[in-house]
């Protein structure tokens, strides 16, 4: 029995020591917005928050997960109201095939929280351990750097309802 | 065929509440109820489609149902962008359906540009259409690849049938207002009397149209009319991508499910010899092993209980019959292959232009090169995965994944695993990433297996990383030789290409350069390593071949790259016109730094046209890719913030192959594994990425793939402008070491 708060919930999993906590979350909490893409800590796309902290979820054994408090993408905000960083993921038009994004969004959410106004060489240093197959590194960069209220261009997006372009 | 008109036959019909669906006949006496019935004799000629791509809802909002799947390409929003815009509805209500994987949804516009790429004279239409489908229905096509979902469904179906309701609406309200149609517009979903101040709904006009029946011609905008297409206006699946609620085939959770996991054969072509389950009774949670012939797969209460039950099975395998063992033992045989031809031997003719290998008899002198090529894996983010439950004591199956061709993974399991046809579901979800990889049956074929072995509970099958990067369809590693006739002036007067391997497209190995004599011609020497589509396909190879010897004929030539091929090309405006903008862009006239270089590329691949340029910096082993510029002309961007993500896409795929991308064969076996020992580019390694649009007003071409097959070559046509060391072989990595 192990004993874990989920983005702000209590739960008790009966699960083996070794169960990693990404296929807890997937299987056993049905919170599937955590990806599964490696298993071996090398694409990111499982990034979760451990008392605060990016994690590989996919190496993280439930036993080490015991009586922490986990975040993934559900928890980061309600949604309808999506976390600046998300915002700036739509700003920047970032997903493509979407499945790294989860992955991408936390470890991006957790730099912003340890370094609010990152560097370039901070960007690339929190952010070369999430591979994106669709290649959009360019924008998501971008988008952290508008989440962190930086001056970056964006992609003009038009609005049809407005008949008017946004900025 | 006119721009303006095409001709659409309709059927229209209620949907319970008093909505619309508006659909496709191929024929005008089509009768929906037949639909069924005909559909169980699909081998009749006279096959009667009926079938909706349009819902207008009882709220007046929009679905439109399309065939293709969203593998990040983009084309759902495109799509419906193009349908809506056509029907002048209002977008803030337009949502998607994914069309079933049926027969009435095959992509048969797909199969009729694979087969006839021209043009279509518009009295043959009707026919090619209906001949066509029936292929398509044959070939089990459903395809979302080929770049063809906007050119070819876009343009062809979701326009014409959005102009179509369109027009169905004007001539409905007309004769209820007693109106001339000339006197209505159409805004928002709305239809408009201005004269009068009437306004109302699409959906009031439901009952009218309802049994609509006939052939309509409606008249498409001109490209001034349009309010959505080629505007950036945001995707519809991204705000769902965002928050983690989008669905992917690994995602599907079902009541009572299953997990299982597999380790297929690690030779290609062997068997599973034994394996031994006294090892798992220790085991908690295992629930069924199961021979699939060439893999072994668990099913569990688990993926995690699943992947450590295997290496407990102590699986043996057959031993292969004759294979190359090697990497380098393929590259022997194709090597041996190609001197056999150089020799006198036979090889397919591909091209023969003026006097073809004839005209080398007045060369001055002759360049003579080889390139080599590396196998490339799909490497997807989304590993394989499928689930399928089978309905106790009967042939009925649901499946649910990510599929590229749904329509044939329902055919497969009708054929392969006898299910019965009105019996199977096939649920698509979105892909974690396609690139082709997802166009086969071999993990939905698995699923269904597993299912089989447990009736009644859903089972999810997921491989592991290790298993999708060694069982992958690949593409295959190849050689090209190529030998240019210079004259006096070291100008070409002659190319040749021979190369082993040809798939599609036919056309990916031509050149678009006035040189007077070509020929090209190629062997098929295909190894134990399975073949499969890799963006792009046979343009991965041909463009890098083709790119790099056009590069090293400038240098022969002692001509700038950039005003060597523009020379070559000027009778051809738009490769004109990319390549001068991909100049400017890159200030190509302006000198660099010590120690960096330029390397321009341009190739057409289904139907668009990409220059790019890649600015690199060397220094020792340390190779550094500062910046790609890239013009692209697909005609016209439908969507133009997606196909610029997919230009940027392309690039960063592309490149990751060329820096890193070298599957490598290992007694018979694939030796990579997961992502520390095949690379993918990452972050801090990516260049930035500068991308310009020409809307050249030509037939529109693909998005998902044209800006890959260019890159390569740009980048060691770069190195070799920084060094004046020539790559002929990827990846260079080979060479450089260390990347930033």
């Amino acid at each position: 029995m192990f004993n874990l708060t989920v983005n702000g919930e209590a739960h008790t999993v009966d699960v083996d020591a070794d169960k990693p906590l990404l296929w807890v979350l997937r299987e056993n909490l049905k919170l599937t917005g955590t990806k599964f893409g490696c298993g071996l800590a090398q694409c990111g796309a499982c990034t979760v928050h451990i008392d605060g902290s990016p994690m590989r979820s996919c190496i993280t054994p439930i036993s080490l997960a015991d009586g922490k408090s986990i975040t993934t993408i559900e928890g980061i905000a309600p949604e309808q109201e999506p976390h600046p960083v998300q915002q700036a993921w739509l700003d920047h038009q970032v997903p493509q095939c979407g499945y790294c994004q989860s992955g991408q969004i936390m470890s991006a959410v957790a730099l912003l929280q340890a370094t609010p106004s990152p560097s370039d060489a901070q960007i690339d240093a929190a952010m070369k351990g999430n591979i994106c197959r669709c290649g959009m590194y360019g924008r998501i960069k971008g988008a952290i750097k508008t989440a962190a209220g930086q001056a970056v261009a964006k992609p003009t997006l038009f609005d049809p309802a407005t008949d008017k372009a946004t900025v | 065929m006119s721009k303006l008109t095409r001709r659409a036959f309709i059927a229209t019909g209620l949907l319970a509440g008093g909505g619309i669906a508006l659909g496709i006949a191929i024929r005008p006496d089509s009768d929906t109820k037949k639909f069924a019935e005909l559909l169980d004799k699909q081998d009749s000629p006279e096959g009667i489609l009926v079938n909706a791509w349009l819902k207008i809802r009882p709220d007046n909002s929009i679905s439109v149902i399309l065939p293709h799947v969203e593998m990040g390409q983009g084309a759902h929003t495109a799509l419906a962008m193009m349908m809506a815009d056509e029907l002048d509805a209002d977008w803030s209500t337009v949502s998607i359906e994914q069309a079933p994987a049926h027969e009435a949804y095959s992509t048969y516009h797909v199969a009729r540009e694979f087969l006839l790429p021209s043009q279509v004279p518009e009295i043959l239409e009707d026919t090619v259409n209906g001949a066509f489908l029936q292929i398509a229905k044959q070939m089990s096509l459903q395809i979302t690849g080929g770049s063809f979902s906007i050119r070819s469904t876009g343009e062809r179906t979701m326009r014409v049938y959005g102009a179509t309701a369109r027009q169905l609406f004007v001539q409905a309200a007309a004769q209820q207002w007693d109106v001339p149609e000339a006197e209505l517009t159409v805004d928002n979903s709305m239809v408009i009397h201005e004269a009068s101040g009437r306004r109302e709904p699409f959906v009031s006009f439901a009952a009218a149209i309802a049994n609509q029946r006939g052939e309509i011609r409606p008249k498409l905008k001109t490209p001034e009319q349009y309010k959505l297409m080629g505007k950036p206006i945001a995707r519809l699946d991204a705000p769902a991508k965002v928050n983690g609620t989008a669905t992917f085939g690994v995602d599907v959770e079902l009541p009572d499910m299953l997990y299982a996991t597999i380790q297929h054969t690690p030779v290609f072509g062997t068997k599973v010899k034994s394996y031994d389950e006294a090892g798992i009774r220790q085991l908690k949670g295992v629930e069924k092993v199961v021979n699939l012939g060439n893999a072994v797969a668990v099913i569990a209460d688990s993926y995690w209980t699943a992947k450590k039950a295997i290496p407990l099975l102590n699986i043996q395998y057959t031993t292969p019959d004759t294979i190359e063992e090697t990497s380098q033992a393929i590259f022997a045989k194709q090597s041996k292959v190609l001197d056999e031809v150089d020799a006198g031997g036979e090889s397919e003719n591909d091209f023969d232009i003026g006097e073809g290998l004839a005209a080398f008899k007045d060369a001055e002198s002759t360049l003579d090169v080889e390139y080599r090529l590396p196998i490339l894996a799909h490497a997807c983010m989304e590993p394989m995965n499928c689930t399928a439950m089978v309905v106790p004591d009967s042939s009925a199956i649901e499946v649910w994944g990510g599929f590229q061709n749904g329509l044939r993974v329902r055919n497969h399991m009708v054929k392969a695993l006898g299910f019965d046809k009105d019996k199977v579901k096939i649920n698509t979800t979105y892909l974690g990433g396609g690139f082709g990889r997802r166009s086969t049956t071999d993990y939905p074929d698995q699923a269904a297996r597993l299912a089989q072995a447990v009736p009644g509970r859903p089972v999810k099958l997921i491989w592991p990383r290790e298993e999708d990067t060694r069982q992958d369809v690949y593409r295959t590693q190849s050689i090209g030789r190529f030998r240019a006739a210079l004259n006096n002036e070291r100008q070409p007067i002659a190319w040749e290409s021979l190369y082993v391997d040809k798939n599609e497209p036919q056309e990916a190995s031509t050149l678009p350069y006035a040189i007077p004599n070509q020929y090209g011609h190629f062997v098929q020497a295909p190894s134990h390593v399975p073949f499969g589509p890799w963006r792009s396909v046979d343009h991965t190879q041909h463009a890098f071949f083709i790119e790099s010897f056009i590069d090293e004929l400038a240098n022969e030539a002692g001509e700038d790259p950039y005003q060597f091929r523009r020379k070559l090309l000027k009778d051809l405006p738009r490769d004109v016109a990319v390549l001068d903008r991909v100049a400017s862009m890159s200030n190509w006239d302006q000198p660099l730094p010590a120690n960096h270089g330029r390397g321009i590329a341009i190739h057409e691949a289904f139907g668009t046209k990409v220059a790019e340029v890649v600015e690199v910096a060397v220094t020792g082993a340390k190779l550094d890719i500062k910046k790609v510029y890239c013009c692209a002309d697909p005609g016209f961007a439908v969507h133009p913030d997606g196909f610029k993500a997919q230009m940027e896409s392309g690039i960063i795929y592309g490149l990751t192959a060329a820096v890193y991308g070298d599957i490598q064969i290992e007694s018979g076996a694939v030796k990579q594994s997961n992502f520390h020992d095949y690379k993918m580019l990452r972050m801090h390694e990516a260049p930035d990425i500068e991308i310009e649009i020409i809307n050249s007003g030509a037939n529109l071409g693909g998005g998902g793939e044209p800006s890959t097959p260019p890159v390569s070559p740009a980048l060691v046509n770069a190195i070799f402008n920084a060094t004046g060391k020539r790559l002929r072989e990827l990846p260079v990595s080979k060479v450089f070491n260390s990347f930033a």
